[in-house]
């Protein structure tokens, strides 16, 4: 049975049950990475180009993590998977940049996924998919039916307000690395982290924010959260449509928020040196001051984020906030 | 109409002469400063890409001197450049500022909002005297920049240290005076054989180095220091991958136009990067490998820092400059960088290239 390795970085967040129920459904055993680590991320500054921002640097980390496990290399060449949305040009040369920075590498397996040529590239892809790894095309068929019912569960799941990170502990059995949320009672606020679900979700890069959130007594709500067509809706805000997928679902969702309410406070998390957040921070704190309705704080992250700092500004965020509501309770 | 739009290099010029004719007011921007880049730098996203942070400082700088409208180009992505406009935009409301921004997008995408543009812009003039006078703003910019080809030539050869540049110069302004097409391309001749009469010594070891890189710190010399004089001035022959009229014609009329060997590079890079990553990543690939193909001696890339398609570039470059046996240097810059730190990485890179040169020669 061919191993396939999966670095638990970048699309990983978004993806991975589909990603696991395609793969395992044509015959192969699935490889994660372990949590990031102090060594993976090490590792990962040591082979990616400096300018780098840190989730690609911890991708890095994390396929020398899978080096020597695996047969195979699960790092799809995402290119546009929605309307004319592409990824950040980072993810577009992703295979390019890890296949010349990281030596011994197992067999890439770097389909380009552009979904704009037409309803069936999706199955086209996963026909090429199953041909490297030697599976036929009726189990190729049961596979990508699996898949798909896996992500329509997990769709299902985020919109019933659960993390991916939680999901994924449901559906796949992974463990987070995340430490729990001390406090598991009801929840006093209710805040819309928005950003890129790998800087989010990854528990070592963002100080193990949504953890950290819940322990304050927040119920955090993230964009992947919201139904595709609350997204939609928001192009009326939008002045130039944004290029890149996951900036522009942030961008949307913090316009639903700022018009629809819902939430007490917006969280932007952005990565040190990252080019798409420049604009959507940007755009989204202009939006909060034209609307000065809910408070927001946009909180960096990179490679010597430490635990202490994210926590004493969430909670000097969460502790303005809440003051902020008591005050308009009694007034 | 008070017209502005962004400077870049000697096109302000052309442009100057266009909008003028078209009956505008025009506020020639300033070449950017310490202070447009402060300017700039206060307003902008602290990691937004030196290029939007200069033109904010720019657009503030003429809006202050009374511009209303500000004509710039847009992008279809994947590069954060095609958002520039609405972010600018954006900033400049915030800040209370009144002003209307014409944004040209490539109309090979879309001719219909290209023409509406244009409308505007030339307001009760016929469309028979936009063509005339973009046809000759066109043939200025042609002629500037076939004038900064020829300086990166002689300017390494010089005999005195500083002729050529004031030969240029001057020859800026011949053809900034010139105004019917035959009179620019007299002009032209003029202001050529003008730079080509400076003493030169034929005989000088020059190496030969290739300009790569994103293309507003490639064209603006303010925003790269002026790295060509500096280069010039040590001895080294530049060669930009980059001129305005060239790329204006392979990205906003039809692919591979201009670039007389547009799919050229686009095959070269194919090896290491299949996948056009927006801006001029790619480019910057493929033109690595053809200066290593034509017996350049070395490769310089210059990128804003954070700019996204250079470092997919950077991160590949090592195995291209191994593979190609060629010297690489790379430069992101941004409001820090210094002028000592930069000329003294290219004086070691200079030492390195000439001293290949000379193991070559003996081997």
């Amino acid at each position: 049975m061919a191993r396939v390795g999966i670095p638990r970085a970048l699309a990983y967040y978004t993806y991975f049950p589909v990603w696991k129920a395609f793969l395992e459904g044509i015959g192969a055993s699935v490889v994660l990475s372990r949590p990031t680590t102090r060594q993976i991320l090490d590792r990962g500054v040591e082979d990616a180009v400096t300018d780098a921002c840190v989730p690609i640097k911890i991708i890095h980390g994390h396929v020398a993590d899978l080096i020597g496990k695996v047969d195979y290399l699960f790092v799809p060449r995402l290119v546009s998977v929605r309307d004319r949305l592409v990824f950040c040009p980072k993810f577009l040369g992703l295979p390019d940049m890890i296949r010349y920075s990281i030596t011994n590498l197992p067999q890439l397996i770097d389909i380009r996924v552009d979904l704009r040529k037409g309803r069936l590239e999706l199955w086209r892809i996963a026909c090429r998919v199953g041909r490297i790894l030697g599976a036929g095309l009726p189990r190729t068929a049961k596979a990508y039916w699996a898949a798909r019912s896996a992500w329509k569960e997990l769709q299902a799941r985020l919109q019933a307000r659960q993390t991916a990170p939680e999901a994924f502990a449901e559906m796949c059995g992974v463990k987070t690395g995340a430490e729990k949320a001390a406090q598991t009672g009801p929840k006093s606020l209710r805040f819309a982290v928005l950003g890129y679900p790998y800087a989010i979700h990854d528990p070592y890069v963002s100080g193990n924010l949504v953890a950290r959130l819940q322990s304050l007594g927040v119920e955090v709500v993230t964009a992947d959260m919201l139904p595709r067509q609350i997204l939609r809706q928001q192009s009326k805000h939008v002045r130039k449509q944004l290029f890149w997928t996951y900036s522009d679902e942030a961008l949307r969702a913090g316009y639903y928020f700022y018009e629809h309410g819902g939430v007490d406070g917006v969280i932007h998390i952005t990565a040190f040196s990252c080019g798409p957040d420049a604009v959507v921070d940007k755009l989204l704190e202009l939006e909060a001051k034209r609307r000065g309705t809910i408070p927001f704080i946009s909180l960096m992250i990179d490679e010597h984020t430490g635990d202490a700092g994210i926590a004493t500004r969430l909670e000097a965020f969460s502790d303005m906030v809440r003051r902020r509501k008591e005050r308009r309770r009694v007034s | 109409m008070k017209i502005s739009f962004p400077h870049m290099g000697a096109s302000h010029m052309a442009f100057r002469m266009l909008i003028e004719e078209l009956g505008h007011e025009c506020v020639v921007p300033p070449r950017p400063s310490a202070r447009t880049l402060s300017l700039g730098t206060q307003y902008a996203p602290e990691f937004a890409c030196l290029p939007l942070k200069i033109l904010l400082g720019t657009y503030l700088e003429v809006l202050a001197e009374g511009a209303d409208t500000i004509i710039t180009t847009g992008g279809v992505g994947p590069c954060r450049a095609g958002l520039y406009a609405p972010i600018h935009y954006e900033i400049l409301e915030s800040l209370g500022y009144d002003c209307q921004m014409i944004v040209l997008e490539p109309p090979k995408y879309n001719w219909l909002d290209f023409i509406n543009k244009l409308r505007i812009i030339k307001g009760r003039k016929s469309w028979w005297f936009l063509g005339r006078a973009i046809k000759r703003g066109w043939e200025k910019i042609k002629a500037f920049d076939d004038l900064e080809r020829t300086l990166h030539r002689v300017r390494p050869r010089e005999l005195e240290r500083g002729a050529s540049t004031a030969a240029y110069l001057q020859g800026l302004r011949i053809i900034d005076s010139a105004f019917e097409t035959e009179e620019i391309v007299a002009a032209r001749q003029a202001a050529l054989d003008h730079l080509r009469a400076v003493p030169q010594d034929h005989e000088r070891l020059v190496p030969r180095v290739g300009l790569i890189g994103e293309i507003y710190v490639l064209l603006e010399p303010a925003a790269n220091l002026d790295i060509e004089l500096m280069l010039g001035e040590m001895g080294v022959e530049v060669h930009r991958s980059i001129f305005l009229t060239g790329w204006t014609m392979d990205n906003a009329v039809r692919d591979n136009a201009g670039i007389k060997h547009g799919a050229l590079i686009k095959e070269a890079a194919a090896e290491y990067m299949p996948e056009m990553i927006g801006g001029h990543g790619q480019d910057s690939i493929g033109h690595t490998i053809l200066y290593a193909q034509e017996g350049f001696d070395g490769v310089i890339q210059l990128a804003p820092f954070t700019c996204i398609p250079e470092i997919v570039a950077r991160s590949i470059m090592p195995a291209v400059s191994r593979d190609y046996d060629i010297p690489v240097l790379t430069f992101f810059l941004d409001e820090q960088t210094g002028v000592a730190g930069m000329r003294t990485r290219l004086e070691a890179f200079v030492d390195l290239l000439r001293r290949r040169r000379a193991e070559v020669k003996t081997a």
